[in-house]
């Protein structure tokens, strides 16, 4: 199966990346024949095998519910792109 | 001195024949002088470097027992975050980030004394085998400047092959330590999955991703490796495990060692000269003591398909936080929030990431799951499972780092797939999360060409050792590239 240029503008707001119209065709042809190489997994025999999400198997480590962290707001705030008292700032979502 | 071990290095620290600020100014000066050419620095802090040395020669003065890489020059790779020195990950995106702490992987080198002299050039957020989607533009090969140093971890090779830093850190997620590592004659080693603690390396494949040390010999990997690897609970999947000494294998004669040889690995796809090498090391390791005997990886073929699957759809949902509200490039012009995120990720994104993105989105969307990444998961189960099988008949498994030696410049990039291909020995170590190293082992009309060595789960030190003897019967490894005097 191959994408329509309507699949690549929709996957494109899916993953809230622009693409102007010049830059579709050349996006499309390249997604294609990534998908198009893919494809030989279809062609694998994979019943009944457990699907392996992670290399080695672990668990999930809990730890005491406790602070451990100090608090350093002001570092993280001081390096966002438009911020106001101790707030990220971005354009009105809520009328 | 360039040309030193880090032994050689340490030793020399010790006994006083040369200070750490003698030994950073040294390489500082190097930099200075040939990085204009080879573009492997992205940023270089000279003042902090000479503040770490000073510190160093005061640790080494003071009469205790100093740890033994103190004062020993370094370079991270720009994918690991630094307090208070930029961090890009070769990326727009990032191109003015500050990171407010530390990767652990940066904690431990500073503890073990090294010197931080700057920042490794890479591919884009590590997307990439030739490091040509670096925003701060291509590193050079030392061995030919037409020519690409491999990638990700591209800087990091290429400044170690002109002896620009005895050593420097980098990622492999599908062989981005290992494949720039052969392609500029150098020894490189990716950890089994969870020796290194991922916290502050920046994510691309969460599940794949590795930190590992690039240097100019075993020896000095597994002294790199030594101060790298240990438990982080800030990683929610670092091993704790009790620490290992990986030099403590070195001198171990390879008597009995059995070394399988995939014939995946040696049939059509490899140049002639990088077959010659790779057939030219198995003979010596057979004069050394090692049997060799034939094995099979039936669906390793797969490997690079599963990948660019499992890969760019854990990079869709890591990559997700480049969002222009907390941290790194903001749009200068939008309507909304939406078309803010859009416009923001499409200007701070260069096209192999935004590609990887979108594929990764796409496999990862409503009635694509389960054929495409789930179809991928199990098929990276039946690729780990060959390896399993495998080491059944033999302690390490040799071959192949990459199918050529360092192709030139817009060679591949053209062609996203032909560029995956490049590293079709390389990422099924990743999917089994097993260790695998490269090392020098000859040339192809004057490039080097890289041997991979694949051991089985946390048998690193075991590797080192058999990389280690045969390093002590070659000199491959110490070859430099010419004109970086």
């Amino acid at each position: 199966m191959s994408l329509t240029p309507d699949d690549v503008q929709r996957i494109a707001h899916l993953a809230r990346i622009e693409i102007s119209a010049a830059e579709s065709a050349q996006t499309r042809e390249q997604l294609n024949a990534i998908l198009a190489f893919v494809e030989q997994l279809q062609a694998v025999d994979t019943t009944g095998i457990v699907p392996m999400a992670h290399a080695v198997d672990v668990v999930q480590r809990l730890r005491e519910d406790r602070v451990t962290e100090t608090d350093r707001r002001d570092d993280f705030m001081a390096i966002a792109p438009e911020s106001e008292a101790g707030l990220y700032l971005v354009p009105k979502v809520i009328e | 001195m360039i040309n030193s071990s880090l032994r050689e290095l340490s030793a020399a620290l010790a006994q006083k024949k040369i200070s750490s600020v003698e030994l950073t100014t040294l390489f500082l000066d190097r930099i200075e002088q040939h990085n204009p050419t080879l573009n492997a620095f992205i940023t270089v802090d000279r003042e902090r470097a000479l503040g770490l040395a000073r510190a160093a020669d005061a640790k080494l003065g003071a009469g205790e027992t100093a740890p033994p890489l103190t004062g020993i020059p370094l370079a991270h790779k720009d994918i690991f975050c630094t307090r208070g020195l930029r961090t890009t990950c070769g990326s727009k995106m990032l191109a003015n980030f500050i990171s407010p702490y530390d990767a652990h992987v940066v904690e431990r080198m500073n503890d073990a004394g090294m010197v931080l002299l700057g920042k490794c050039n890479m591919d884009e957020f590590a997307m990439g085998s030739s490091n040509e989607t670096s925003y701060f533009g291509p590193v050079k090969n030392p061995w030919d400047t037409a020519r690409v140093p491999g990638g990700s971890s591209g800087g990091s090779a290429a400044e170690i092959a002109a002896r620009l830093v005895p050593a420097a850190t980098g990622t492999d997620t599908g062989g981005s330590i290992r494949q720039p590592a052969a392609l500029c004659g150098l020894t490189g080693l990716k950890p089994t999955y969870g020796v290194v603690s991922r916290y502050g390396m920046i994510a691309f494949a969460s599940s794949l991703d590795q930190g590992g040390p690039m240097a100019k010999s075993a020896e000095d990997c597994a002294l790199l490796l030594n101060a790298m690897a240990g438990f982080d609970a800030r990683d929610s999947t670092s091993l704790d495990r009790p620490a290992e000494d990986y030099t403590r294998d070195l001198d171990k004669p390879l008597d009995g060692l059995r070394i399988g040889l995939p014939k995946e690995f040696f049939g059509a796809g490899m140049s002639e000269g990088v077959r010659a090498a790779v057939e030219g090391a198995l003979a010596e390791y057979r004069r050394l003591g090692a049997t060799t005997v034939e094995i099979s990886l039936p669906n390793s073929g797969l490997s690079v398909p599963a990948y660019y699957v499992i890969a760019p759809a854990e990079a869709s949902s890591n990559l997700a936080r480049f969002d222009g509200v907390r941290y790194g490039h903001r749009a200068a012009e939008y309507r909304d929030l939406i078309e803010m995120y859009e416009k923001t990720r499409a200007e701070g994104f260069g096209a192999e990431v935004k590609r990887r993105i979108l594929i990764g989105t796409y496999v990862l969307s409503h009635g694509y799951y389960d054929a495409y990444y789930l179809k991928a998961q199990q098929v990276r189960r039946l690729i780990a499972a060959d390896f399993q099988e495998a080491f059944k008949s033999c302690d390490v498994i040799m071959g192949p780092t990459a199918p050529s030696v360092a192709f030139k410049f817009g060679e591949k990039s053209a062609d996203p797939v032909e560029m995956y291909l490049s590293d079709i020995y390389t990422i099924a170590v990743n999917l089994a999360g097993l260790p695998g190293m490269s090392i020098p082992c000859g040339f192809e009309q004057g490039l080097p060409v890289g041997l991979q060595l694949i051991a089985p789960w946390f048998a690193e030190a075991k590797m080192l050792g058999v990389a280690h003897r045969y390093q002590q019967a070659t000199d491959w490894h110490t070859r430099m590239p010419e004109g970086w005097q």
